[in-house]
């Protein structure tokens, strides 16, 4: 298989119930790259992406079916342990969930359940990660209050941080700026910016203006299909498909 | 203009409605109260709740409800104390564990309200069977098994209905994480949950110190307190009941001073209750 593609996913068909949700998707994403999925709403795109990290196990009538391939290895059928390969990504969903702690303790939760408890080797990622998320500052002197204190903007740069600390190499993002005002969206954008390179990213987004600005695969999703898939440039400058043009104009949104 | 008219009067109406339910309510509440301050108060005496009844207690001569006080507690705790460590694993594992099985959750739910509306008279009968064949005599014992057999099914259903609130984006957002299901339960549910567990405990408490049907046959009843789990233990129930059938005003009289005692300690567990649910809600003000 390709060595810059990341995640292959093959005939992957999702029923709920006996709805079809998601039809015949054939994807390739790449490696170390961001990689924007679009498509109006109700098309299916968090359930692609829960299906990548197998939250659709949570769902009674959820059936799944196809091939997921990550680094070769298919997940959905696999001996490996979920739990190993859910700590490989991470979630950033749309609304944050701060886990009923302190600050503190949601951003060490996954390394303390991986065993590692040394109190300096925690402070030093705490500020490593919430430097690297943007709110450091805001927090540094309140890490002992809940984290449901924070602000919705904050919470979600959290919970950015706290994914960041478990180390993936895969980052999954549910339209993580729709519930934000711009300033927060922008921070959190350039976060995603910076990532870029050191993670293989996968944004959600409804938003074509914020899909221009930070991808570079584009995976256009309508009614549960995979319209198209291309680099940025050829999927902005160049579409192959109706839909996708009519989509592009803003015919339908 | 009409259709207006119509929804004004609907409106007034239901008000009207609330409002008499509400008063009915409270003023049921508070002539509870009144009638067994106004008929207990007098009798109410330090000795009353420090001794044990004396030689002729029940005929009006000396002596307390010690015996009953300190029975109920005894029986109460222990009966709590199994029912939890029963009940919040299975509370978490119904909702955690078997989140993908629906219907099977469904059942125990229904199984469980069956439990819950089964009443303690039977319970009574059901612990007197199960302690004649092991061969038990009325105790403590008896009466504790017989009492968590009762609070089970309230305390599983009070700590499920906390539990499944919580939405299920905290489950993903800890599984993503890496936590497996059990980590999730206890870290994260249990934590998220913890002022609603707490509360669902101390329900189950009130109800299991408030019961005299369940303990009748069971514990037995006793001017003693009890040494140890094989003996028969007094209880608040049943002191306020063989008190109250007593031909002897004073002894009647009694019984209702043992009802404000029963009722301040129902009291004081709905406080603390308030209490530790506000304490260990810090993680809960926004979501
Ligand atoms: N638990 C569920 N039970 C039944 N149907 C569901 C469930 N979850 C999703 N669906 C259906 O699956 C389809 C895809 O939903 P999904 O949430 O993946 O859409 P989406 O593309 O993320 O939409 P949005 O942009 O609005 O978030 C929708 O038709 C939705 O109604
Ligand atoms: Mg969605």
């Amino acid at each position: 298989m390709d060595n810059d593609i990341k995640i292959n996913i093959k005939d992957l068909n999702l029923f709920i119930g006996n709805k079809h949700i998601l039809k015949n998707i054939n994807i390739s994403i790449p490696n170390k790259k961001l990689t924007v999925i679009l498509g109006p709403s109700g098309c299916g795109k968090t359930t692609l992406l829960k299906t990548l990290n197998r939250l659709t196990d949570l769902y009674p009538e959820v059936k799944v079916k196809g091939n997921i391939f990550i680094d070769n290895e298919d997940i959905l059928h696999t001996n490996k342990n979920i739990t190993e390969i859910r700590k490989n990504m991470g979630l950033l969903s749309q609304q944050p969930y701060p886990l009923p702690m302190n600050i503190f303790r949601n951003v060490t939760y996954g390394l303390r359940i991986s065993g590692r408890r040394n109190r300096k080797i925690l402070k030093n990622r705490v500020e490593h990660y919430l430097k690297q998320v943007n709110l450091w500052d805001e927090v540094k002197d309140r890490l002992k209050d809940s984290a449901s204190q924070l602000s919705i903007g904050q919470q979600q740069r959290l919970c950015l941080a706290r994914g960041l600390a478990v180390d993936p190499e895969i980052i999954l993002a549910d339209e993580p700026t729709s519930a934000l005002d711009p300033i927060s969206s922008q921070t959190i954008e350039n976060e995603f910016l910076t990532f870029n390179g050191n993670y293989t990213i996968i944004v959600v987004t409804h938003s074509l203006r914020q899909a221009k600005r930070i991808a570079d695969y584009v995976i256009f999703m309508y009614l549960g299909e995979v319209i198209e898939q291309n680099s940025a440039d050829e999927f902005f400058n160049n579409p192959k498909e109706e839909k996708t043009k009519e989509y592009l104009k803003g015919i339908f949104n | 203009m009409r259709h207006l008219k119509i929804k004004q009067f609907e409106e007034s109406f239901f008000r009207v409605i609330m409002f008499l339910s509400t008063l009915l309510i409270v003023l049921t509440l508070f002539l509870i109260i009144f009638t067994i301050l106004y008929k207990g108060l007098p009798s109410l005496s330090w000795e009353m709740i420090s001794q044990v009844p004396k030689g002729g207690f029940y005929f009006g001569k000396e002596g307390g409800i010690l015996n009953a006080i300190i029975g109920s507690l005894y029986l109460s705790f222990g009966a709590t104390i199994i029912a939890m460590i029963i009940s919040l694993p299975v509370a978490l594992f119904i909702n955690i564990h078997l989140v993908k099985r629906k219907k099977l959750v469904n059942a125990i739910r229904f199984i469980l309200d069956l439990l819950w509306g089964v009443p303690s008279i039977v319970y009574g009968a059901f612990g007197f069977a199960v302690m004649i064949y092991f061969g038990l005599r009325t105790s403590l014992l008896a009466g504790m098994i017989t009492l968590t057999f009762l609070i089970i099914p309230i305390m599983i259903r009070s700590m499920d209905e906390v539990l499944k609130t919580i939405p299920i984006g905290l489950m993903e957002a800890s599984l993503s994480l890496g936590s497996t299901r059990s980590e999730t339960a206890y870290k994260i549910f249990f934590k998220q949950s913890l002022p609603g567990i707490i509360t669902a405990i101390l329900l189950s408490f009130g109800r299991a110190i408030g019961d005299a049907a369940s303990v009748l046959f069971t514990t037995g009843y006793t001017d003693n307190i009890p040494t140890s789990i094989s003996q028969p233990a007094a209880t608040l129930p049943l002191s306020i009941f063989f008190q109250l059938t007593s031909p002897i005003p004073e002894v009647q009289n009694r019984a209702y001073a043992s009802a404000i005692v029963l009722t301040f300690i129902i009291l004081l567990i709905s406080i603390s209750s308030r209490f530790l649910f506000n304490k260990f809600n810090k993680h809960n003000i926004k979501s």
